[in-house]
């Protein structure tokens, strides 16, 4: 996850310094991705360094107020005119069980399946509750980011399922 | 808590429905049992042919059961007549068909309004409550539009309007967001989710996990049978 854009983005809002660039992230993901403070100053002294941003003044309590260079605001332009690259499949816990389960002696797949499916469906349960809750269209667009990703895990679910029922029925190989 | 509300609005009792006889026989539901209380969503998941829609028309008094009861507020509808069993399914019964079932001959007001009127409520009435609905689910502008001069969602969203008109205490809907985008499915939902909370009870068949995670319950069938449910049943939390 790209921190250092997520902070250009936020200083082009407004100058704010580390501990509030950390509270409008959060608040901006509904803290779906927690940020340590020590991450936030660390990220803004190499921007500094890279001339992206500058720090400027401190206010009465001594805080340094960072804020966008010309050369930051460009940075953030390609980033948002940009797609996301697609990298390499994270490691996923689950795509790993199933490929296991289907061979394991003595296990039955689909049960490991429908039990997954169950705990996917109560979490995007949990989603859709949040979602009743607010009114702030950031923190949805978020929580629908997560709806959507469980939802595609029950379908690969419910497919896999579908799968290995046909392969019961026909061990022949027969599709 | 006073008694009626205890009682489910919907109660199906080891329900069994085979269509056809012997060798050809197809069990499309296995002495399934199932309750939906006043102010509870329950969806039903499972795969082409497990027997959800058949569960919804049994539930609706559209078909009958090969054994078993189905009990609307306490009234089982394998036990009464035919005119008392249409009754209810025109004033305490919204259902929203998977294929719409809109009457082509009648306006998208009309067909909204026209359960309301078969029930004696005044044509005016009937039409004020009918325009109410359409304009909840954002097509106020289509009223006077026959089905066949509207696209697909429109229509589907017609189907919903004429299952919400008037005090339905029982929703039963089959694949109701399946011609929505998005965000107009997400709209449908909430609707949804808004009249049970407001107290009726509603049983929501789809193939679309975000929309089943609507509801209250979810259950999973496969073969003609429950084979899994998330969420807390209501019964559970009230006892
Ligand atoms: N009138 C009928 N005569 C014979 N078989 C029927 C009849 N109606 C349904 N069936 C069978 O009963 C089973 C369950 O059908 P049902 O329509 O309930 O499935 P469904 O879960 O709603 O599927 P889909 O997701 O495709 O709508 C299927 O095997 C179907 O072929
Ligand atoms: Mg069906």
């Amino acid at each position: 996850m790209s921190v250092k854009h997520a902070l250009l983005a936020l200083l082009d809002e407004e100058p704010m310094y580390g501990y509030q660039l950390r509270a409008a992230f959060e608040e901006r993901t509904a803290e779906t991705w927690p940020l340590n403070i020590g991450q936030v100053y660390t990220t803004l002294s190499r921007l500094e360094r890279d001339g992206l941003v500058e720090g400027g003044d401190t206010d009465d309590d001594g805080h340094q107020i960072y804020k966008l260079t010309d050369a930051g605001r460009a940075e953030l332009t390609d980033w948002f005119g940009s797609a996301v690259p697609r990298t390499q499949p994270p490691r996923d816990e689950l795509a790993i069980k199933v490929a296991l389960a289907v061979s394991a002696p003595g296990l039955d797949p689909t049960a490991v399946i429908q039990r997954q499916r169950s705990a996917t469906m109560s979490a995007l349960q949990g989603y859709n509750r949040l979602k009743r809750q607010t009114t702030d269209l950031a923190y949805e667009l978020v929580l629908d980011s997560l709806a959507f990703a469980a939802e595609a895990e029950i379908r690969w679910l419910d497919h896999c399922d579908a799968r290995l029922r046909r392969v019961a029925d026909h061990p022949d190989g027969a599709r | 808590m006073n008694a009626p509300e205890t009682r489910p609005v919907l109660e199906l009792a080891q329900v069994t429905r085979i269509h056809g006889a012997g060798g050809l026989a197809v069990h499309a539901l296995r002495e399934v049992s199932f309750e939906t209380y006043a102010g509870e969503l329950v969806a039903v998941m499972g795969p082409s042919g497990s027997g959800k829609s058949t569960l919804l028309t049994l539930a609706g008094g559209l078909d009958q059961p090969t054994s078993g009861r189905v009990l609307v507020e306490g009234t089982d509808l394998t036990a009464v007549g035919s005119a008392e069993r249409a009754k209810l399914r025109r004033t305490s019964i919204g259902y929203v068909f998977q294929d719409f079932n809109l009457i082509p001959a009648l306006t998208a007001g009309e067909n909204v309004s026209l359960p309301l009127e078969l029930d004696g409520v005044p044509t005016r009435a009937a039409r004020a409550a009918a325009s109410t609905a359409l304009g909840e689910l954002g097509i106020a502008d289509l009223a006077d539009r026959f089905p066949d001069e509207m696209s697909g969602g429109q229509q589907q969203r017609v189907a919903i309007a004429r299952a919400v008109v008037g005090d339905r205490r029982l929703i039963l809907a089959d694949e109701p967001t399946g011609a929505l985008d998005s965000v107009t499915g997400e709209d449908i939902l909430r609707l949804l989710r808004a009249r049970c909370d407001a107290g009726a009870a509603g049983v929501l068949v789809t193939h679309e996990p975000r929309h089943a995670a609507w509801a209250d319950r979810v259950v999973f069938l496969r073969d003609g049978a429950v084979v899994d449910e998330a969420g807390e049943p209501m019964a559970a939390v009230r006892s």
